[in-house]
């Protein structure tokens, strides 16, 4: 082991050295590694918050569509009842219309039958009265006799 | 290639001399390959040859190898870093990007687990020196002779390829970080709380001398055991390599044998390599963030 200048040159190189690392190689490498790290730790970042949006988004789909298949059903379910209401009130109708019609047939049928019965009445007392206008014809006088006659006629 | 030398010690003090540039004095007595003597009459600047010209040329001559493949391994290091770091996007990362991502993940995650303060200088300091000792380390994993070889046929007398088996080089850095050390020392806890940090414990403080002396001793032995951890590993593990490549003079049924172990020591090292540069870069830290922390 003998020592020479060899050792100060070696201490100078060493120093520029490590000078120059210290410059121009550590701190633009060590900037590229913060900043990949971060790049990543943000990408990683929006990813799960991409993918919370997307669960999001999911469940809002599906409540829409719970929500859009209650209303149809909701409105199908009016139109039935709204239907069922219409036959209801339509039959009702009818059912009036027929009662009514058939009171007023009724009625008519029984004015036809009591003047039919009037009429009736009226020609058999009528007979009555000429059969026995016939048969008393000499001996009754139609004056004295007319209040029996119409009392008669009353009662036919 | 061993049998090129006269004896395996030649070839051995060959691989662990460096190629060191100096001044030799005058009056200094040169012998070459041949036994001839050249007495230089006046200071020569030259390479030295042998371990006896690099003693003579003293602490101001510099190993050469170990600058050029120091400096060569690191500024590739910075020029792939600085790569990535320049098309360094948020988006996917590319090849030489998720390397070097990963490189760095690593070393963070290593600095946030040891270094509990804020300083922007410790992480790049901790990559320096954990991808720079790493490099340098992998030398080693080159076959010993290839290089020197190459360089040999080329009139370079000697090459030592790794940086980290010189002990210039681990001081160098070792160093440097003591006194980033003594730097933060001060500046965090001011001189004086450095001081009372390494006067006045573990003992009572009417035993302070004792302290100073333990805590001295503490303080200088982490730039020192730091590095020569470093080079003590790397040294032993090339000069197994050299022992291993001795193997190849010896015939083919040792050199097949040799070719065997060379391999598992490779592969072995790969493991040490790596772990002497993690252990240099984890204990920078740990010295650091010690020399943040309050005691009391």
């Amino acid at each position: 082991m003998n020592f020479n200048a060899t050792l100060i040159g070696q201490s100078i190189t060493f120093i520029f050295f490590v000078w120059f690392c210290m410059k121009f190689v550590w701190p633009p490498i060590m900037n590229a590694l913060e900043t990949r790290k971060k790049q990543i730790a943000d990408g990683l970042a929006a990813a799960d918050r991409g993918k919370h949006e997307l669960e999001l988004a999911a469940k809002k789909a599906g409540d829409n569509m719970r929500d859009a298949k209650a209303q149809a059903a909701e409105v199908i379910a009016q139109a039935e009842k709204r239907a069922a209401q219409i036959i209801e009130e339509a039959k009702l109708a009818a059912k009036e219309e027929g009662d009514r019609q058939l009171a007023a047939a009724q009625a008519n049928i029984a004015q036809e039958t009591n003047r039919a019965r009037e009429s009736l009445r009226e020609q058999v007392a009528g007979l009555a009265v000429a059969g026995a206008e016939k048969i008393l014809r000499r001996e009754v006088n139609a004056q004295t006799h007319a209040d029996l006659l119409g009392q008669l006629k009353a009662e036919l | 290639m061993a049998t090129e030398y006269a004896s395996s010690g030649e070839y051995i003090k060959h691989h662990l001399q460096n190629l060191t540039y100096g001044q030799l004095p005058p009056g200094f007595e040169r012998h070459d390959a041949h036994g001839n003597v050249e007495v230089l009459q006046q200071a020569t600047w030259t390479f030295a040859h042998g371990a006896e010209e690099v003693k003579a040329m003293g602490f101001w001559s510099i190993n050469v190898d170990s600058m050029l493949f120091s400096i060569g391994l690191g500024l590739i290091f910075l020029f792939l870093f600085r790569m990535a770091a320049k098309k360094a996007t948020t988006g996917v990362p590319s090849g030489l990007q998720n390397f070097v991502e990963w490189v760095i993940e690593f070393i963070d995650t290593s600095v946030r687990g040891s270094f509990s303060h804020r300083n922007a200088l410790v992480a790049p300091l901790a990559l320096t020196v954990f991808m720079w000792v790493f490099l340098m380390n992998a030398m080693d994993l080159l076959p010993v002779d290839w290089l020197p070889f190459a360089a040999t046929m080329a009139g370079v007398p000697y090459l030592k390829v790794v940086p980290s088996t010189d002990p210039n080089v681990t001081f160098g850095m070792s160093l440097s970080i003591f006194v980033l050390v003594l730097y933060y020392s001060v500046k965090m806890k001011g001189a004086g709380g450095f001081f009372s940090e390494l006067a006045f414990q573990p003992f009572p403080k009417f035993l302070f001398p004792v302290n100073l002396l333990l805590e001295g001793v503490g303080l200088i032995a982490k730039p020192i055991s730091l590095s020569l951890r470093l080079f003590g590993n790397m040294y032993a593990g090339e000069m197994i390599f050299i022992l291993i490549a001795l193997m190849f003079g010896g015939g083919w049924v040792l050199a097949v044998f040799g070719g065997a172990l060379q391999w598992a020591w490779a592969v072995f090292h790969i493991l040490i390599i790596t772990l002497q540069a993690f252990i240099f870069m984890t204990l920078t830290i740990v010295y650091l963030d010690m020399a943040h922390a309050e005691h009391h």
